[in-house]
């Protein structure tokens, strides 16, 4: 059973603001399945989201690969270990409507919201003033306007209520549940997250778009997308991310799975800024089938640790899969982050595309995987990873593993290393421009030709969140 | 209202490079200093900007009446000093433009931005003097530059910033004899009687195309000789053994 709390208003000495402006409101939630992840707590999510049985019993499913499944030390980070799974809180929900005004917001947070350029309506929400609250996803005006074209774009729970015979046939294909010890954690615990359906042909003009955000301490996020594309249709998602900074660590882990059928295009769009305690480890993989294009345009700043290899599986003849990512990482921060593209069709194209930048202690790894069957012929794949280190002690590594079996195929791969000269810097501030300045110049050039990928409000709003993290980084 | 620089100490770790050096330039002047190699050129150029590889160990420098040796690089930028770099950096991805704007914009109160319509009509006027292609706006700065569009380049961004002292660190060497003509008129349209100018080279050559009112010699870290534009004459033709410091002459 559950019990909702009284309702209550929030007092403006309710707020917490530590001196580097970070903030969060008080809580209030209704639906809150306590700390740690047992067969109860599933249960609790299903019985509060009142799951079908089969969804119900993939949960329980997934609970007992996740239990089994030990965690990846062998070839990731020991700081995985770190993470105490009975310590956060694995679904909270539903929080009273809450009664606070932009006034309540603390004008430091204004403040950055300002100098980010996030516009009027967005900053309201993201001050958590307005809209959703936790782990749903909140959907802009455009919904209705697409609905008219057929589109679906809803959140998961209702795609797997409302259109079951979508859902189900391609829910946990992309991605099994047992792929990693994370996207099984998802698959017991998700909520929230979009479901996706563009009819045969619909060209969606517009990118669709959702906000998630971390709004309760010590509380994984877990959201789940699918995105199916049909026949010729074409869709762009984008997911930004920003999350107040709380003091304890806070677990973040996503499943997103796309389908592109035949001559379909999507490309998926994320911007993260996750504050520097959360461990982001996020499972996301799109299937491309013929003539289908799956593209994964992918920005990480912050976090403590961050694991993403978006990967595409070209299953159709003639298929393309594309990565570009941009990650930086500051001092105590690291970005593991990749891609795996995987042909198994002939003149399939992959091509990937990463630069990370690593700033004092900050550490970037870069992780791909490319593999071509023998029996295959004509595919094609491009690989660069450009690393851009900041001051002496950062970190970079790369871990390529391209596995090409015959000899019908092309491959590429190119690694390059650079750093930011002293005398660089000496000559930029030798035209007045200070340190911060100089090195936010320097640094916007290493991914200028990457960030044009990004849409517009987006590549401007990465431009200043990298002045932000610069300005942060110098004395 | 001048940049004046008073018994200047300067060293790397172990090695010291300028052993006193004294030299004042007014505004409306052009001083030249040759001197041979590792005599302390280049190091002067640097020091005056505020390069953390080297390290005063007294003296003064005065712009304007003001102190610099304890300002940042950027501040001593946004001073009015300005240095013609002898080896450009690359800047990958940065436009020009944006390069150019960006230091503008530095000289501007907090806030405030350029008009860009005036920027571009000045950036072009300045380009068309120095016969650079309109494609070097939207070009990364210096990358893959030949060595005169380099030394053009800086001479473009001397002319976009206005400084009221400008140094020029060597900027007649890699050039060919028709981008050191097009160097020199841009150059030369900047002489004013608002702004100083010191010019380092090795060669004579160069101060043909921007005369310079004084010459003067550096050896050992300090200025040993100084003179008018047939100074150089002279040492084109009879080089540095013979010049002897006369400051040391005088005191023996």
């Amino acid at each position: 059973m559950v019990t909702a709390p009284e309702p209550v208003d929030t007092d403006i000495s309710d707020i917490k603001v530590d001196n580097t402006g970070n903030f969060t409101f008080p809580e209030r939630n209704k639906f809150d399945s306590g700390f740690g992840i047992t067969e109860k707590t599933v249960d609790f999510i299903a019985d509060v989201k009142n799951d079908p049985d089969w969804i119900r019993e993939f949960r329980h499913k997934a609970l007992k690969i996740f239990q089994d499944k030990p965690m990846p030390t062998h070839w990731a980070t020991k700081d995985l270990e770190n993470i105490k799974f009975d310590e956060f809180r694995y679904y909270l929900s539903d929080g009273q409507k809450p009664k606070r005004s932009w006034d309540d917001v603390p004008d430091d947070v204004k403040k950055t919201f300002d100098r980010l350029g996030i516009p009027e309506q967005e900053r309201k929400f993201l001050a958590g003033v307005e809209a959703q609250y936790d782990s749903e996803a909140a959907y802009s005006n455009i919904k209705a306007a697409v609905a008219e074209q057929g589109v679906i774009f809803v959140n998961s729970t209702e795609g797997l209520h409302n259109h079951p015979e979508i859902f189900r046939k391609w829910f946990g294909k992309v991605i099994p549940t047992g792929d990693n010890k994370f996207s099984a954690l998802n698959s017991a615990v998700f909520s929230g997250g979009s479901f996706i359906y563009v009819p045969p042909g619909v060209k969606v003009k517009h990118p669709l778009q959702a906000y998630f955000r971390i709004n309760s301490e010590q509380f994984g996020q877990f959201e789940r997308t699918l995105i199916i594309a049909d026949e010729g249709a074409e869709v762009m998602y984008m997911e930004g991310c920003t999350a107040p900074k709380f003091e304890t660590a806070t677990l973040h882990s996503a499943v997103v799975e796309l389908v592109a059928m035949k001559g379909a295009k999507i490309q998926y769009v994320t911007v993260q800024n996750w504050s520097s305690n959360v461990f982001n480890l996020v499972t996301k993989r799109g299937i491309a089938h013929e003539d289908a294009v799956v593209k994964w345009i992918d920005c990480n700043i912050g976090s403590r640790l961050t694991m993403k290899y978006p990967g595409v599986i070209m299953k159709g003849k003639r298929a393309r899969g594309e990565v570009i990512s941009i990650a930086l990482a500051n001092s105590g921060q690291h970005q593991d982050t990749g891609a795996k593209m995987v042909h198994a069709a002939d003149d399939t194209t992959s091509n990937v595309i990463s630069k990370s930048i690593s700033i004092g202690q900050g550490r970037s790894t870069y992780r791909g995987l490319v593999h071509i069957p023998k029996h295959l012929k004509g595919c094609k794949n491009n690989t660069e990873c450009d690393a851009l280190l900041i001051n002496s002690n950062s970190h970079t590594d790369t871990y390529p593993a391209i596995s090409v079996r015959g000899n019908q195929h092309s491959t590429q791969h190119e690694a390059s290393v650079s750093q930011v000269s002293a005398d660089q810097i000496f000559y930029l501030m030798q035209r007045g421009l200070s340190e911060a300045e100089a090195m936010s110049l320097s640094v916007n050039g290493f991914i200028n030709d990457l960030a044009k990928e990004f849409p517009m409000e987006y590549s401007v709003e990465l431009k200043r969140l990298i002045d932000l993290e610069m300005e942060g980084s110098v004395g | 209202m001048s940049l004046e620089i008073k018994a200047l100490h300067a060293q790397i770790p172990g090695r010291e490079i300028l052993k006193g050096l004294n030299l004042t330039i007014n505004p409306g002047e052009v001083h030249a200093i040759m001197g041979p190699n590792g005599s302390g050129k280049s190091t002067l150029s640097k020091v005056l900007c505020g390069h953390d590889d080297y390290e005063v160990t007294s003296g003064e420098v005065l712009l304007d009446g003001e102190n610099i040796l304890d300002m940042a690089v950027d501040a001593r930028s946004r001073a009015g000093l300005f240095l013609a770099f002898q080896y450009p950096h690359e800047i990958p991805g940065v436009s020009n433009a944006n390069f150019l704007r960006a230091a503008l914009k530095a000289r501007l109160p907090k806030g405030e931005d350029i008009d860009a319509v005036k920027f571009y009509k000045q950036l072009y006027s300045r380009m068309d003097a120095l016969e650079m292609d309109r494609s070097f706006t939207s070009r990364s700065v210096n990358e893959g530059f030949s060595g005169g569009e380099k030394k053009r380049n800086e001479i473009l961004q001397l002319m976009m910033l206005e400084p009221k002292y400008a140094i020029l660190d060597e900027t007649d060497s890699g050039l060919d004899i028709d981008a050191l003509k097009i160097v020199s008129r841009g150059v030369n349209a900047m002489r004013s009687e608002n702004r100083g100018f010191l010019v380092i080279t090795h060669y004579q050559r160069l101060l043909n195309y921007i005369q310079p009112d004084i010459v003067h010699v550096l050896k050992d870290g300090r200025i040993v000789k100084t003179g008018g534009k047939e100074l150089s004459l002279e040492l084109e033709e009879r080089g540095y053994d013979w010049v002897t410091d006369e400051s040391l002459a005088a005191a023996a």
